[in-house]
């Protein structure tokens, strides 16, 4: 484990709404995303819950990470996450039977969210508690808000409704393909290419072009050189 | 090698020694504008048999999909500041099939909406002309198709105004096809064969005359703006299977060959240069796995038609088609069969 470093609190917070939004930047938890953006308010909810997962299991896995032994660290994250969904699940069918019902199976499938995963092993597994909490909560917000987004395009393109009110009245025919997985994809394209554009004008872009010495199969490889001799 | 470079190889006495350049060296005079005034021009039979079938309402509809084709082309290449290619008539290509995909009674905002999809969306956004990944004009049938299914396939008969009778709503040949039990096959609630030749029939707009499709299809062929091999292919695919599948009845086959948009879909949809392969062998797999799924999705899928969603899928198979059909190499040995 590489030691902690000197954490800026607020950015681990912030970097999950734009910058490492894990919907739109990281493209992790899509499954879940394309499934469940068909209406806000299943929207609103799977973002929630996934929130407050990955809020304490984020702080119990960065707790526990120096008992955690290396090897068997991916099954025991899974535990930790697994027990937490189940508690969520619980709450949730007994205070808010209505979203259980939509969300349906995507509830407990929570647990395999790779957001969940892949904070736990790329960040909780490594900081302190206060930060893999703010980190978590950022990773929930940005979640929630892609989420959010792409529930808003769809309901209404789809439905011709916004959290289940009618917006246009009857006479509004809906374009039904947003409704759809082809227009979820759609959707989900298009809001990628805006957050990757936003992204990109507030920090210049990093360099992709690299040396030879920076290149992975360097050791290996004789390529380089040779353009001397073609040239 | 640049032009000055070239004039130095010219000796004094002025007459040219060689020319050397970069390939390709031979080269054709024909432009994409002239290859697409000329599918235009053989689009033209099949317009008029629709404008003839279904009235003006055809003509309008037709007129408003090339016109928001073509004016959503001119929009994204200026909002993109790329060169504006709205010359080349390709959008006019597009607009002119997808108009032809729809059906007579269509209500007009929706065909923006497809000329959106087909030309910002499957063409633009992606690098305009020569770089969409599937035909424009299929997937925005497609897209209109999942979008408003009641509109998409509400049909009028065609005969509502040349022969004088009302235009009452009727199934198409293709619905009529699917009501019917495979294998209890009966014509009885079909239009003759005759009528489908010529059009008589409900269907989209540009689908039903066979007549006029097929006139467009032989100019093309030949004056060598497309190769026969990808219609002759896929009809032939879809003929065999259905002659197979019902029962060895040849009356069943022509129906199928006839009815839908196979005809159009075959001659005009499958053949686009940038979504069909490039060489012969390509184009047989290609034109084979179009009849397969075709075949496949009439006579044991929910839909009643598969010609669109068969060509789209085909054309996202396209660059593996390309990769396993990819000729060999001159003076590269012949790969050496297993022992």
């Amino acid at each position: 484990m590489k030691s902690i470093k000197k954490e800026n609190l607020l950015h681990e917070l912030t970097k999950g709404f734009l910058k490492e939004n894990p919907v739109l930047r990281l493209v992790l938890g899509t499954c879940p995303t394309l499934a469940v953006s068909t209406s806000v308010e299943s929207a609103i909810g799977m973002g929630l819950a996934a929130t407050a997962v990955l809020l304490f299991s984020n702080m119990l896995i960065s707790a526990l990470r120096k008992v955690i032994p290396d090897k068997v660290r991916i099954p025991a994250y899974i535990t930790i996450i697994a027990a937490l969904v189940t508690a969520v699940q619980l709450l949730v069918k007994a205070y808010l039977p209505a979203l259980d019902q939509s969300l349906g199976i995507y509830l407990p499938l929570i647990t395999v969210n790779c957001i969940i995963l892949g904070r736990a092993d790329g960040f909780a597994n490594r900081h302190s508690v206060a930060a893999s909490a703010l980190d978590g909560i950022g990773m929930g917000i940005g979640f929630t808000a892609a989420l959010l987004a792409m529930s808003a395009i769809r309901e209404v393109l789809g439905a011709g409704t916004f959290y289940g009110i009618s917006l246009f009245g009857e006479n509004y025919t809906p374009m039904l393909i947003f409704i759809l997985p082809p227009g979820g994809f759609f959707v989900y394209g298009l809001l990628t290419a805006a957050a990757n554009a936003i992204a990109r004008k507030k920090k210049a872009p990093i360099k992709e072009s690299f040396g030879c010495e920076g290149c992975p199969s360097a050791a290996g490889c004789a390529g380089c050189s040779s353009k001397e001799v073609l040239e | 090698m640049s032009a000055e470079e070239e004039k130095t190889l010219t000796p004094a006495s002025g007459q040219q020694l060689a020319i050397v350049s970069a390939t390709p060296h031979l080269r054709t005079h024909r432009t994409t504008q002239a290859i697409m005034l000329d599918v235009c021009l053989a689009l033209i039979p099949a317009v008029a048999a629709s404008v003839w079938c279904f009235g003006t309402r055809a003509l309008i509809v037709m007129l408003f999909a090339v016109i928001s084709c073509v004016a959503f082309e001119a929009i994204t290449r200026i909002a993109l500041k790329r060169a504006q290619t709205v010359q080349d008539l390709s959008a006019v290509v597009t607009g002119l099939l997808l108009g032809m995909n729809l059906p007579p009674t269509l209500p007009l905002w929706m065909i923006p909406i497809g000329s959106f999809a087909a030309i910002v969306v499957v063409k633009q956004l992606f690098g305009g002309i020569g770089q969409n990944f599937a035909n424009p004009a299929i997937t925005a049938r497609i897209v209109l198709m999942l979008s408003f299914p009641t509109q998409m396939t509400s049909w009028n008969a065609a005969n509502g105004h040349a022969w004088g009778a009302d235009a009452a709503s009727a199934a198409t040949p293709m619905k009529a096809l699917t009501a019917n039990e495979l294998g209890a096959f009966s014509g009885d609630d079909l239009p003759s064969i005759l009528d489908m030749f010529v059009g008589r029939h409900g269907g989209s707009l540009g689908e039903t005359c066979a007549v006029a499709l097929l006139l467009g299809a032989i100019y093309l062929c030949v004056f060598r703006v497309i190769t026969p091999l990808i219609p002759c292919f896929y009809i032939g695919t879809v003929a065999v299977i259905t002659f197979i599948a019902g029962g060895f009845d040849a009356q069943f086959t022509i129906y199928h060959l006839l009815g839908g948009g196979l005809i159009l879909g075959a001659c005009f949809m499958a053949t686009d240069y940038a979504t069909s392969p490039v060489n012969w062998k390509g184009k047989i797999v290609f034109a084979i796995g179009c009849g397969i799924l075709t075949s496949l999705i009439r006579l044991f899928g929910s839909m009643p038609e598969g010609v669109s969603f068969s060509i789209l899928l085909m054309n996202l198979l396209v660059p593996h088609i390309e990769n396993l059909t990819a000729p060999r190499t001159f003076g590269k040995e012949r790969k050496r069969h297993a022992k």
